[in-house]
């Protein structure tokens, strides 16, 4: 069993490519039985955003699934060749696929590092795999550690924690200087797209009021229906301005609009309650001398993308810390995924001695029928006893080098010296079957991966 | 006990005082806890100190020099324990941890003739309790207003350092420099009428504009100015936190003015 990805994303593919594979989420589960139906594949994934568009798989042999998995996102979309697709493709398998999903979900292989939408994309994907049964244990569990990764790089790193945009930067700006922004009243002054932007985002944060005015009435007028606020004449939204706490200015205007002494007028008539003041545009609308005015805060274009830049390079730092997490949290997933190649191999070995005991202890019982039920039982014991202490070091070292490198080695040894891969000489007794749905019932992973296993032997 | 508890104590907010100052300057905020958990530690330690110490002491002795700044010390420590219970804000103890330490070491540090203030009323510890609680809305201030100050300048100069991020925002400085004047100066009202009150049994006299007293009536004029202001003609912000500094200073003065005349008394 191997865990491969295969996928594209805006690393390796322009637009014009992943439009084309993006599978809407309407078509998703068809596509998942589609790709389950190849042979070879156990278990599958697709996870289809605008930056990406991946399979995670669990396959039997990595070649051949590389191949059926290129082969599904070929016929994925039929005006895509081939030829046209696969120079785009990467794929990945092993403990660098578990890496890369975890990457993925921290945010880490993202446009802008940091942000918070893809976890949620995987969630969805990981949802619609489990609403049409095409995950198995091993993907379960690697998507859900790669969940939970993910959240801890976000609580135990500041990497999704700066605002990296210049019309939220403004609003980070804003909370150093009103704690609450639910009371606050906005003023738009003008209507650039970066301030309009800025609004939505003070809004989304809380904001209730907001006032706007633009040199043409009726556009404020409409602004106002967007954004749920009222409109002000521009002929004095200087006389209003003490009445806003944050005032976002961004008109085409080529001189300054709003002078320090206006600004002082408005602070003085706050009662010195702060003033944050926002020019987004070029040339500044704002006379910079603002700066000296008590009380009032003023940013331009250039604070906020200086800031922005600033938090790009934080983002970038903790994100190495998060690399650190990542490769600890692989390494967890990876000794789980060897030791689940050992635990079938244990449990078919000790289904196959035992039937074979049973045999023969049927045989010869059936010819020794005077024995008294105490003689049968000696003779069922003596069977037991040769056959678990033949088998007993074998089980002990294959549990000893679960964890060592050798591991694969020894489990191929085992498969061989006692034909675990053949089918069995008869099939499962009705006891070995009662177990066998037993074990089913149960839903722990334990008893899940022994099940998958009993499916392996037969 | 008690001398033993102090000195723990003493140790826990010196450690305090330390992981607080480097949480301060790194970026990481792994210290916040480490440095929250020594100075609850301290804390306990600092209320066994205070508890084996008033049960040692009979109830007509009186409160010492040092046992009233090791109770302001102790009411630092609550005040931010609080705050930070309810606003998240560690910073704060990168400012108040090492105010209730200095305040501790310096009462440590007075020789042991002085702290023994003379008079001689049940009243007296009362008028000490209510003018130290007064003191600590007034230290709360300061810090609320010296954090106020540097945030004010980081944001105005742009210098979006380490500081900037972890300093909170400036209306809810200027909210908690309010809100600890006006609950520090009922207190400190109170606290001056006890005094006087305690002066006229021992003395005869309510007001002998001694330095204690001078001190207190005119840090009591100033925070009334302050509160005045805020509530008339919009002395907040940047001009409160500077007065609330400026009145801190008073109130230093003042406890300067209380060992002077311990010093006269016993002289």
């Amino acid at each position: 069993m191997h865990v491969i990805v295969v996928g594209l994303s805006h690393k390796t593919a322009p637009i014009e490519i992943r439009e084309k594979l993006a599978v809407p989420e309407s078509r998703l589960g068809e596509a998942l039985n589609r790709l389950c139906s190849y042979e070879g594949v156990r278990e599958g994934m697709l996870l289809s955003t605008c930056n990406r568009v991946e399979v995670y798989s669990v396959v039997e042999d990595v070649e051949v699934g590389h191949e059926r998995i290129q082969e599904f996102l070929a016929d994925t979309n039929l005006s895509l060749s081939s030829e046209q697709l696969t120079p785009h493709l990467y794929w990945y398998t092993g403990d660098r696929a578990i890496a890369h999903l975890f990457r993925v979900a921290a945010s880490l292989d993202s446009m802008v590092v940091g942000e918070s939408q893809i976890l949620g994309q995987l969630k969805d994907a990981f949802e619609v795999a489990l609403a049409h049964k095409t995950t198995g244990v091993i993907m379960n569990k690697i998507v859900k550690k790669a969940i939970s990764v993910a959240k801890r790089v976000r609580t135990e790193t500041k990497i999704a924690e700066t605002a990296v945009s210049v019309s939220y930067a403004a609003v980070e700006l804003a909370k150093k200087i009103f704690s609450n922004l639910d009371e606050k009243t906005v003023m738009l002054v003008g209507a650039g797209e970066m301030a309009k932007l800025a609004a939505r985002h003070l809004i989304a944060q809380g904001v209730r009021q907001v006032r706007i005015t633009t040199r043409t009435p009726q556009h404020a007028i409409d602004l106002a229906d967007k954004f749920g606020g009222t409109p002000i004449p521009f002929d004095h939204f200087k006389d209003e301005m003490a009445a806003a706490d944050i005032v976002l200015v961004s008109t085409g205007a080529s001189h300054y609009l709003v002078g320090a002494e206006d600004v002082q007028r408005a602070v003085d008539k706050r009662g010195n309650r702060p003033m944050f003041l926002i020019d987004i545009s070029v040339p500044r609308n704002i006379d910079p001398a603002v700066r000296h005015v008590d009380n009032a805060f003023l940013f331009d274009i250039d604070d906020l993308t200086h800031r922005v830049q600033q938090n790009r390079e934080e983002r970038l730092q903790e994100a190495e810390k998060a690399e650190r997490m990542i490769v600890e949290e692989v390494a967890v997933a990876v000794e789980w995924m060897k030791s689940l190649e050992v635990t079938p191999t244990i449990i078919a070995l000790r289904n196959r001695v035992d039937e074979i005991k049973r045999m023969e202890v049927e045989r010869v019982l059936g010819r020794l029928s005077h024995l008294s039920p105490q003689d049968r039982e000696l003779v069922e014991g003596l069977a037991s006893s040769i056959v678990n202490k033949l088998i007993h070091r074998t089980m002990v070292t294959l549990k000893a080098e679960v964890n060592s490198s050798n591991g694969p080695a020894f489990v191929e040894a085992a498969r061989r010296f006692f034909y675990l891969d053949r089918p069995s000489p008869s099939d499962l007794s009705e006891a070995d079957r009662s177990r066998y749905l037993a074990g089913r019932s149960r839903a722990s992973d334990r008893e899940e991966s022994e099940s998958v296993a009993h499916k392996q032997v037969r | 006990m008690a001398s033993v508890c102090f000195t723990i104590t003493m140790a826990l907010y010196l450690a305090a005082t330390i992981s607080f100052l480097v949480y301060l300057l790194r970026r990481s905020d792994a210290l916040s806890n480490i440095s929250l958990g020594i100075t609850a530690v301290g804390f306990l330690f600092h209320t066994v100190a205070l508890a084996a110490k008033a049960a040692a002491s009979s109830s007509s002795s009186h409160p010492s020099f040092f046992e009233a700044l090791s109770f302001f010390s102790w009411m630092i420590i609550l005040v931010f324990l609080l705050v930070e219970f309810r606003h998240r804000i560690p910073v704060l103890g990168s400012f108040m941890v090492p105010l209730a330490l200095m305040s501790l070491v310096s009462a440590a540090a007075l020789p042991e003739t002085v702290p023994t203030l003379k008079p001689v009323f049940k009243t007296l510890w009362i008028h000490v309790a209510l003018s130290m609680l007064g003191a600590v809305g007034f230290a709360v201030g300061f810090v609320a207003g010296v954090m106020y100050l540097i945030q004010e300048r980081l944001l105005k100069s742009k210098r979006f350092n380490v500081l900037y991020s972890k300093l909170p925002a400036l209306d809810f400085l200027d909210r908690l420099n309010q809100q600890s004047i006006v609950l520090g100066f009922p207190l400190l009202t109170l606290g001056i009428v006890t005094g006087a009150i305690s002066a006229e049994f021992s003395r005869g006299s309510y007001m002998t504009w001694n330095p204690e007293q001078t001190g207190a009536v005119v840090t009591w004029l100033f925070y009334f100015v302050v509160l005045l202001g805020r509530l008339t003609v919009g002395w907040r912000a940047k001009r409160a936190a500077y007065l609330t500094v400026v009145g801190f200073a008073c109130v230093i003065l003042t406890l300067v003015g209380v060992v002077l005349k311990g010093h006269g008394d016993v002289s």
